[in-house]
């Protein structure tokens, strides 16, 4: 089954946007869901062992989502999103970047523009998702960072294979 | 961290690109680069200095002329490094697709 489902990444350098597009085996109305409920994001958002913790999330335009990403051993990125556009079932939008627990904006760290959209496909449904982000410089920033998320959860993985 | 900024600037630009295909299967002088575009040769100049600073191609004096060739292992970490990108996201996806199955079985039950 999971083969079947389509899944597209590509990074446009020239306008400092990554596409991400992937089918999902689900109606449109539960995968709109699972992108917009905090409850069910926290259960996917984070790249494992790291946890996705939503504390606050008021999902309208001009509403924000306060969230972290936090390590085993206590390390917490915390982000935020402030919704600029909402279509049910069809499209959101949301300006992402990071900031404290509290929600104070780190102004040094890079934001990005965030563009989910939904398609039904008969009883799938295919999301496409752009980020783009202001400069080449910033993108660049954000694949670091994920990188360094992404390499902690791979090295994670290695360790249970190799204890086992 | 500067230096891997470079890397995406330098791969960024038309030209740069066109010129990494063409030292791709061979070493070549400036001048032959060059003979590929109807650029002005100092503009082409230019570009070959970007790439060489960012160490995606290595230049080797022959006498009076400079040679060019690409480093491979250094085009091969750009492409590694966004492997890792793609790979977050598929993970990420895999635990979706859990959850969505969860999801319909909640509601089948109702």
């Amino acid at each position: 089954m999971k083969s079947s489902l389509l899944m597209d990444f590509t990074v446009d350098t020239e306008n400092s946007t990554v596409h991400v597009k992937r089918e999902f085996n689900a109606p449109v109305e539960t995968v709109w869901s699972a992108w917009t409920k905090p409850e069910i994001l926290d259960k996917w958002w984070a790249p494992k062992p790291w946890v996705s913790k939503t504390k606050l999330m008021e999902f309208k335009v001009g509403g924000r989502r306060l969230y972290a990403m936090c390590s085993p051993d206590g390390e917490e990125h915390w982000a935020f999103a402030v919704y600029t556009a909402i279509e049910p079932r069809t499209n959101f939008q949301h300006r992402d970047g990071f900031c404290d627990s509290n929600g104070t904006i780190t102004p040094e760290l890079p934001q990005s523009d965030w563009d989910v959209d939904f398609s039904p496909k008969k009883g799938t449904t295919l999301v496409s998702i752009s980020i783009k982000h202001e400069t080449l410089e910033d993108l660049e920033k954000i694949i670091a960072m994920g990188f360094k998320e992404g390499f902690t959860s791979a090295m994670e993985g290695l360790d249970t294979v190799l204890s086992t | 961290m500067k230096l891997r900024r470079d890397i995406f600037q330098a791969i960024a630009d038309p030209t740069r690109r066109a010129i990494l295909a063409i030292l791709a299967t061979q070493t070549l002088t400036a001048g032959a680069i060059a003979a590929n575009f109807k650029t002005a040769r100092p503009t082409i100049s230019k570009h070959l200095q970007i790439l060489n600073e960012c160490e995606l191609i290595e230049a080797t004096q022959h006498g009076r002329e400079i040679s060019y060739q690409i480093k491979i292992d250094k085009i091969k970490e750009i492409d590694r490094w966004l492997e890792q990108f793609r790979t977050i996201w598929e993970a990420r996806f895999d635990e979706l697709d859990k959850v969505l199955i969860n999801l319909k079985t909640k509601e089948n039950e109702i």
